[in-house]
């Protein structure tokens, strides 16, 4: 058994607040990216101009230079607006909501490739002959089209989760206490850098495994009426 | 003295950008007409049949299926748009469409497929439908594959569940477009004489198709359309014993 010189907790507690940034930022990047997918199927152009902006942007710049700059650049903006709206107290950003909203709206951005491309993948005759059976626009989205669209995004999806997972790594610079910046912490005073970032490394590991096995599972689930080749 | 009819289509006019598909269509289907939609491609017959149930939103004209007529109004853009799209969705219920690539779902069994409107739209309680859906499969022939997934079943198979799914409905008028073109021709045999059955029960039907067979056999009245107008219009036995039209003449002939 490898010997954590008493820092175990302190790094279980990292583990416990990385899973809740990724599930946090992983709630808001699918929100984005079935709200950025419509948009860019959607009728309207300024919607689908709007969609594409996000996603250009997003996708073109490095997610720790973003992350920098929301948390950074975030607080000064905040705090130069605040006082034209009378608000005098300094303002500090919470580092956790900067992390999972970085993440999340980065995130949300590869989601709605994924969603983008579920949504094409179901059938146009499909959603035409539920209209045709007098659904409601609301009623072929819940009955006919997301059944078959998470099917299609499950691959998509979980590789950007498996992605996000690890991202999250970067929010040790902004302050934020998770594993990996737990262990800098210990491995800086035990002097024992490889013990303790070995163990980080397993610890992602696991998270991810545990991943992977669930959306097989999922996929499963929602492949019913498939044949696979 | 007649009855109302069952629909009524009133100069139906489409276009395409440039291209005028439809250019003034009217039918009256009484209830118990089975009409056959002949006309070659591009002729502008599977807009004529998707205008009505308002999957293509008609430049100008009148629908009516039973005492309810489409509301449409001209929006600022100049174009015809329906008032009520809560009307539409209720007329559409009325108005059941079989379509050439049968377009089950295929995330749902066969009898998922054949109640999924039923319940969903129409409300019908849970297990009426399911007694429905049972009757219809059995009638289309097809009651062992109701636990089977759509992709399991043959082109023939799956346009005869398509088939059940619209009687479900019990509408008003069944719409086939195309219904046989995707299929292999010895499945084109078991699809046809479901619909005979149907027709010869007096069900309101109207038929985009290809198959003359069909036309002049099963049909009460034989609609032959070219570049959007209707060029012939009646019983098959007149209409293609004496075709008025030499564009008929020149279809038929091309079709033996």
């Amino acid at each position: 058994m490898i010997n954590l010189h008493g820092y175990g907790p302190s790094i279980l507690e990292g583990t416990f607040l990385t899973i809740a940034v990724s599930l946090a930022a992983l709630a808001l990047s699918m929100l984005l990216g079935i709200l950025g997918a419509l948009g860019k199927l959607s009728g309207s152009l300024s919607l689908r101009l709007a969609a594409q902006t996000y996603t250009t942007i997003i996708r073109g710049i490095p997610d720790l230079v973003l992350m920098l700059l929301v948390f950074f650049g975030g607080q000064v903006f905040i705090n130069q607006v605040a006082p034209l709206l009378g608000y005098e107290d300094y303002i500090d950003i919470n580092p956790f909501i900067a992390g999972v909203s970085t993440i999340g709206f980065i995130f949300g951005a590869y989601m709605t490739e994924t969603f983008r491309g579920a949504i094409l993948a179901v059938p146009r005759g499909q959603i035409e002959a539920a209209y045709a059976y007098g659904m409601r626009r609301d009623q072929m989205f819940r009955r006919i089209l997301m059944p078959q669209m998470i099917r299609h995004a499950i691959p998509g999806f979980g590789n950007n989760w498996l992605v996000l997972v690890k991202t999250t790594a970067l929010v040790s610079i902004i302050g934020l206490d998770d594993m990996v910046r737990k262990a800098s912490l210990a491995a800086g005073a035990t002097r024992l850098p490889f013990t303790f970032y070995l163990v980080v490394a397993f610890n992602y590991l696991v998270i991810t495994s545990i991943s992977v096995y669930l959306l097989r599972w999922l996929e499963t689930r929602y492949s019913a009426g498939v044949i696979r080749a | 003295m007649p009855t109302r009819p069952a629909l009524i289509v009133e100069d139906l006019h489409k276009r395409f950008g440039d291209l005028e598909v439809l250019k003034g269509l009217s039918v009256a289907a009484q209830k118990g007409d089975v009409i056959s939609v002949l006309g070659a491609s591009g002729s502008g017959k599977s807009t004529f049949l998707r205008c009505i149930n308002l999957l293509e939103i008609p430049d100008r004209g009148r629908i009516t299926v039973g005492e309810e007529t489409v509301k449409m109004h001209t929006n600022r853009r100049g174009l015809n748009v329906p008032s009520d799209t809560r009307q539409v969705e209720r007329i559409r219920t009325r108005l059941a469409m079989v379509f050439q690539q049968f377009n089950l779902w295929s995330h749902m069994t066969i009898m998922e497929n054949v109640v999924e409107a039923p319940i969903h739209v129409l409300k019908v309680p849970r297990r009426e439908a399911l007694a429905r859906g049972e009757a219809y499969l059995r009638k289309a022939g097809i009651a062992d594959k109701a636990d089977a997934y759509p992709a399991h079943l043959s082109g023939g198979q799956q346009q005869r569940a398509a088939i059940a799914r619209a009687l479900a409905m019990e509408p008003a008028v069944l719409l086939f477009d195309e219904p046989t073109s995707a299929l292999d021709p010895e499945l084109v045999g078991e699809v046809l004489q479901v619909m005979r059955d149907l027709a010869e029960e007096g069900r309101t039907m109207i038929v985009v198709t290809h198959e003359m067979g069909f036309a002049r056999e099963v049909s009460s009245r034989v609609l032959f359309l070219h570049e959007g107008r209707i060029e012939e219009d009646g019983p098959p036995g007149q209409v293609f014993a004496n075709p008025r039209s030499d564009r008929f003449r020149q279809f038929i002939a091309a079709m033996v």
